[in-house]
């Protein structure tokens, strides 16, 4: 029956009683890694030029505190509007109205295209290019105006700036998202009677957010990190607020290492919120996800 | 009783391109009635169906549903098309059937065939749910309710698919292959269902190759090629004294392809 060679005596071979392989390899990796970080901890904890004395001292400064609750609140601000006008730059990209899809394009090649600290500084000197910001009718009649000076502030230059930058990369992000997701979805959802918004929402949109949560995340991350930039137009984030200390005081490494400690702290947060979201989403994905309710009863010959 | 079909289709052209998919084809579908469409592949079978559901629009001729226009509507002397929303509520009326099943993944099974009930004919959620375990129940499935698509087989999903074209009551049924992408030994449970639904007098439109079942359950047959229909009938004429010398050669490699098809005995 069987072109394989047959076991050659006559007892069965049971795979239950196989050993293990001896793997040296990780063995080995493991020893090194070990002594890698052993090395790594005794220089943290015996190089005294860290002055973790003084790193606990100014950890939960109240100015430290402050910075951080900039930090994270701009990074907030960022991302929700970057992901509100990305979505809405992924729908125009993906429109069949060519004027906007051009727009759409032009818009995010110009706001990732250029450097973000350049942005920064270009919309914290608005006021030289244009005096007045007044929101009207393009050379018809405006409703308000405000003098540039004014509205300009480091945090609307920062939150400006971060969120534009933003938006042109969750645009990039969302509409790889949604063109991943089956053609055979939509057309099953508008079969189903669905209008285009309950499609988009209920089936097309949760099958892109599988695709968009990993790289949002790592841009959620970046701009986090990115917001460290603004201490040059003076805003009063995370890093500037160290850099304020040890400029009186000159314990630049202890007090670099306060702000270090504290992108960590966020940045494992954020982390742990991306993993939780993508399980989220994934339900249904793998064929391993069990039910949400268990069945009743099993009983397999139900069937047909 | 002897007024309008159930669905008319009226000299409809649809291009892609320079390519006719469909060209002047017309076809009537009366109450109650289980039409089969055959063709070699490329005919535009799938684009008939995809355009009668409005999934595709239409270059030239008209469809109707129960004799409303479907996708336009008359304005100042002419016609327009209607809007994505309107769109939606005539599709609401008919059902779809895909090869590849097209079940939502994020749904479990349940939720899958309860969705357009709730969401686009507004039905209490509970009523929904205790009329899909009734449609589980005839399908075979009534204890994979709470599963996720992924976490079935292929011959399941096609009949969660079923029961979800026609858990919102629709008017017509439209099956485009749903044979093709299962297991031989998957196929059988699929069309005991659709078997089944005939018997209820359920108005389908069926693309398939499952020559058996056309011979057995339909009672009329559609013969395609090239975007054109070529022969239409009763399929015991069409398969037993097929007038085109192309029908002839299609069912002669079918035939090849699938002995339980020579003659137009039923399959039990
Ligand atoms: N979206 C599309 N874009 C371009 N051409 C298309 C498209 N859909 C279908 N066609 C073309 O239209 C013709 C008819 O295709 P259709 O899918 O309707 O054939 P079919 O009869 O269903 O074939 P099969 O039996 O292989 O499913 C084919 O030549 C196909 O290449
Ligand atoms: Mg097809």
């Amino acid at each position: 029956m069987t072109t394989l060679s047959a076991p050659p005596s006559e007892a069965f071979d049971d795979v239950a009683t196989a050993r293990r392989r001896a793997r040296p390899w990780r063995w080995a990796a493991g020893l090194a890694l070990a002594a890698v970080a052993a090395q790594l901890a005794w220089f943290l904890v015996n190089n005294d030029r860290f002055e973790w004395d003084v790193v606990a001292r100014y950890l939960f400064e109240p100015t430290v505190l402050s910075g951080l609750a900039t930090t994270v609140l701009l990074a907030v601000v960022a991302m929700a509007i970057g992901s509100v006008v990305g979505g809405l730059l992924a729908a125009a990209q993906l429109s069949d109205f060519a004027p906007l899809r051009w727009a759409a394009t032009v818009y995010v090649g110009v706001f990732r295209g250029i450097p973000p600290l350049v942005q920064l500084i270009f919309w914290f000197n608005l006021a030289y290019l244009l005096p007045r910001i007044s929101i009207g009718i393009p050379f018809g009649p405006e409703f308000a105006s405000w003098d540039a000076n004014t509205v300009i502030t480091p945090l609307t230059a920062a939150v400006i700036g971060l969120s534009l930058v933003e938006s042109a990369y969750m645009a990039e992000i969302i509409r790889a998202g949604l063109l991943g997701v089956d053609s055979g979805q939509r057309d099953a959802a508008k079969a189903m009677g669905l209008t285009p918004a309950q499609t988009f929402a209920r089936v097309v949109l949760p099958q892109a957010m599988r695709v968009i949560i990993p790289p949002s995340g790592s841009q959620f991350i970046s701009v986090l990190k990115g917001t460290a930039l603004v201490s040059v137009i003076a805003m009063a984030d995370l890093l500037h607020s160290v850099q304020v200390i040890y400029n009186r005081t000159y314990q630049i490494v202890p007090l670099l290492i306060v702000a270090c400690l504290w992108y960590l702290v966020v940045v494992t947060v954020l982390t742990i919120g991306q993993r939780w979201l993508e399980r989220h989403f994934s339900r249904g994905h793998t064929a391993a996800t069990s039910a949400r309710r268990p069945t009743v009863s099993t009983s397999d010959g139900a069937a047909a | 009783m002897t007024g309008q079909p159930a669905l008319r289709v009226q000299g409809v052209r649809k291009t892609f391109g320079d390519h006719a998919a469909l060209d002047d084809v017309s076809l009537d579908v009366r109450e109650g009635e289980v039409v089969v469409v055959i063709g070699p592949s490329g005919s535009g079978k799938s684009t008939l169906i995809r355009c009668v559901h409005q999934l595709e629009a239409i270059d030239a001729g008209a469809i109707y549903l129960d004799g409303e226009l479907l996708g336009h509507e008359r304005h100042r002397g002419g016609l327009r098309a209607l809007g994505e929303r309107r769109v939606a509520a005539q599709r609401s009326r008919m059902s779809m059937v895909f090869q590849q099943f097209n079940l939502i993944p994020h749904f479990t099974v349940l939720r899958n065939i309860t969705e357009a009930p709730v969401r686009v004919h507004r039905r209490a959620r509970s009523e929904a749910e205790s009329e899909a375990m009734e449609l589980l129940e005839r399908v075979g499935l009534a204890d994979r309710a709470h599963h996720y698509p992924r976490q079935l087989s292929g011959g399941q999903q096609q009949r969660v698919a079923i029961a979800r074209a026609v858990a919102t009551k629709p008017r017509i049924t439209l099956f485009d292959e749903p044979t093709s992408a299962l297991d031989p030994e998957l196929v059988e449970d699929v069309l005991r269902v659709m078997r089944g639904l005939a018997a209820d007098g359920m108005t389908m439109v069926v693309v398939t190759h499952e020559m058996a079942f056309a011979s057995e359950v339909a009672d009329r047959c559609v013969f395609m090629e090239a975007g054109r229909v070529v022969e239409s009938g009763p399929p015991s004429e069409l398969f037993t004294a097929p007038r085109s010398a192309r029908l002839r050669s299609f069912l002669a490699r079918h035939h090849n392809a699938r002995p339980t098809t020579s003659t137009v005995e039923s399959v039990s």
